[in-house]
């Protein structure tokens, strides 16, 4: 307004966004567009269209029984994850709220696991989880095949995921508990109010950014976990645990159809999106944000 | 008072003893690790090895080149975090101080990209590594990570809390925009490029889809599918694994203890509405 821009000041704000979407472009938008585009063809071993099909690859899912299964797996999976790491790092994230001399100690121990990933986490959950001479069979006086018995290894499963990602949780939570101002508290103290009532009637509705936000997170990171199936399980026994990412991985790798592979990609998509939707519904609808 | 106090310590000592419980299996891992083979097949199965012995650490390095891994992880880390810093501090400037046509355009195409998971463009983004030609090589292993929305996201979110005065002082003292990046938001943002630092660089040493899928030589695997491979095998020696995950383990720890309160801060300022 002062002055007029020169031409190189104009231009000044793409070339700053320029790397930024040069990468975007070749890939998020392109591998995004070309993943819909092979849905809906045949590829042929190394993943080039060789004739378009249509929804020919969506038929062909749809009348798999793996697929329905691996959607079956996926959603007990997230809601399987979605339910215990919330349960227990919000148990956490209340006994660590109270700030004092030390207590950077037990919150860093809360969330290390956290920095552990699924190849070291796999490797200290095979040793746990081995038959015979484990130790968790030790400790319960049982004889269960963790891994191996096709009613058990989706819960091994969760249990290695949910510590991995107790952390993250517990960190979002107790920020969000951290946030609760403490007049609040105490006028409700001055009022009689005793802990758990203290609980339901201020912290939970002061929180209830952070504990939507954790939930939804649990279940669209379940619906991504890829790492311990293929270590722990590799979908099976009898593809007890083939969670959608992992029958990605199969299609494409193991089955060479990169065609199918992008279609379920597509699909995966379609619900992560889904989900992100519903949340974002229901946080206009209900959370409280001071 | 006194009560008060010895209750406040019986409270600590049983948190921190929660927390003992919570790290119990990466504590046992690394008794296992130390342990000589009858120890680790004994049964009943020992906690604490009879003295602490390092063959499975030297079978483990002897066997696998680790360190090279290690390398690799390393490399690739430094690279991502450098080009995340710079382009997203850029790209972040651009969104927060600049006007420009387009601007809310360009914004909405960086959203999109946070919705869109890895996973499901995981294979097309194989396939045009393979096309580049460029399987097992460094650019294959970065390049789908030079930038993202979350760190664009985490430094236009600190670059909204400079005050616009700080800009018009500078640019009536003559400053460009590219000076002001480079003099002032840059510098003064330094503990949220810490922040983005830490994180980016824990999911990036912990990836293992990515990697896993664009390498296969020995030489170029990063730590997370090179230790992977130490449980691929029918007959597994937990005492090598142990040690194999001990190894990897111990950079990522020492970052995340240290770096904890930056971590913190990158994950929970993005994050939930704010």
């Amino acid at each position: 307004m002062l002055k007029q821009k020169s031409r190189k000041q104009k231009m000044t704000p793409y070339l700053m966004l320029l790397p930024t979407f040069v990468f975007f472009s070749a890939f998020v938008y392109y591998p995004f567009c070309r993943a819909i585009y092979l849905s809906f063809c045949m590829t042929n071993a190394v993943g080039h269209p060789m004739k378009f099909v249509g929804l020919g690859n969506y038929e062909w899912l749809f009348k798999s029984k793996q697929f329905w299964n691996s959607i079956q797996v996926s959603f007990k999976f997230a809601l399987l994850i979605g339910v215990c790491t919330f349960t227990v790092a919000f148990i956490l994230a209340l006994m660590a709220n109270v700030k004092m001399r030390g207590s950077r100690i037990y919150e860093t121990l809360y969330s290390l696991p956290m920095a552990v990933s699924s190849a070291p986490a796999a490797a200290i959950w095979f040793l746990i989880f081995s038959s015979g001479s484990g130790i968790l069979n030790y400790m319960l006086h049982t004889d269960v095949r963790w891994l191996q018995d096709r009613s058990i290894a989706m819960y091994s499963v969760a249990l290695v995921t949910v510590w991995m990602n107790i952390g993250a949780n517990f960190i979002f939570l107790l920020t969000g508990l951290r946030n609760v101002p403490k007049d609040l508290l105490e006028s409700a103290t001055l009022d009689g109010a005793g802990y758990f009532n203290k609980l339901r009637h201020v912290v939970l509705p002061m929180a209830s950014p952070q504990i939507f936000f954790v939930v939804f997170l649990n279940i669209t990171t379940s619906f991504q976990t890829f790492a311990q199936i293929k270590l722990l399980t590799q979908g099976g026994p009898a593809y007890s645990t083939d969670i959608l990412v992992y029958n990605i991985y199969r299609t494409a790798f193991r089955d060479n159809r990169f065609d199918r592979a992008c279609a379920l990609s597509v699909i995966l998509f379609l619900i992560i999106f889904l989900i992100t939707r519903v949340q974002f519904m229901l946080e206009k609808k209900g959370v409280h944000y001071s | 008072m006194k009560l008060q106090k010895k209750k406040e310590l019986i409270f600590f000592i049983l948190k921190v003893l929660v927390g003992v419980i919570i790290i119990s299996p990466i504590l046992y891992a690394c008794m296992v690790s130390f342990m000589g083979p009858e120890e680790v097949s004994s049964y009943p199965p020992r906690v604490f090895p009879k003295e602490f012995k390092l063959i499975n650490y030297d079978a483990v390095l002897s066997t696998y080149p680790l360190f090279k891994f290690l390398a690799n992880s390393i490399i690739v880390c430094l690279i991502v975090i450098t080009s995340q810093v710079i382009f997203s501090s850029l790209a972040a400037y651009a969104l927060v101080f600049l006007d420009f046509p387009f601007k809310r355009l360009l914004f909405t195409f960086i959203q999109i990209t946070m919705m869109i998971p890895v996973e499901s463009i995981i294979i097309t983004n194989y396939i045009t590594v393979c096309d580049l030609g460029l399987v097992n090589t460094y650019p294959a292993l970065v390049m789908p990570y030079l930038i993202s929305g979350m760190s664009i996201f985490l430094m236009r979110q600190y670059y909204m809390t400079i005050p616009v005065e700080l800009k018009q002082a500078a640019e009536i003292d003559g400053c460009s925009d590219w000076g002001f990046i480079y003099h002032i938001a840059m510098p003064i943002s330094v503990p949220t490029i810490a922040s983005l630092g830490v994180y980016t660089f824990v999911r990036t040493y912990n990836q293992y889809m990515w990697p896993l899928f664009v390498t296969n030589s020995m030489n170029m695997r990063t730590v997370q599918v090179g230790i992977s491979m130490l449980i691929d095998g029918e007959a597994i020696n937990y005492g090598i694994v142990t040690a194999g995950a001990v190894f990897v383990l111990v950079p990522v720890i020492l970052v995340f203890v240290f770096g904890h309160k930056y971590l913190v801060n990158g994950m929970t300022s993005g994050a939930v509405k704010g």
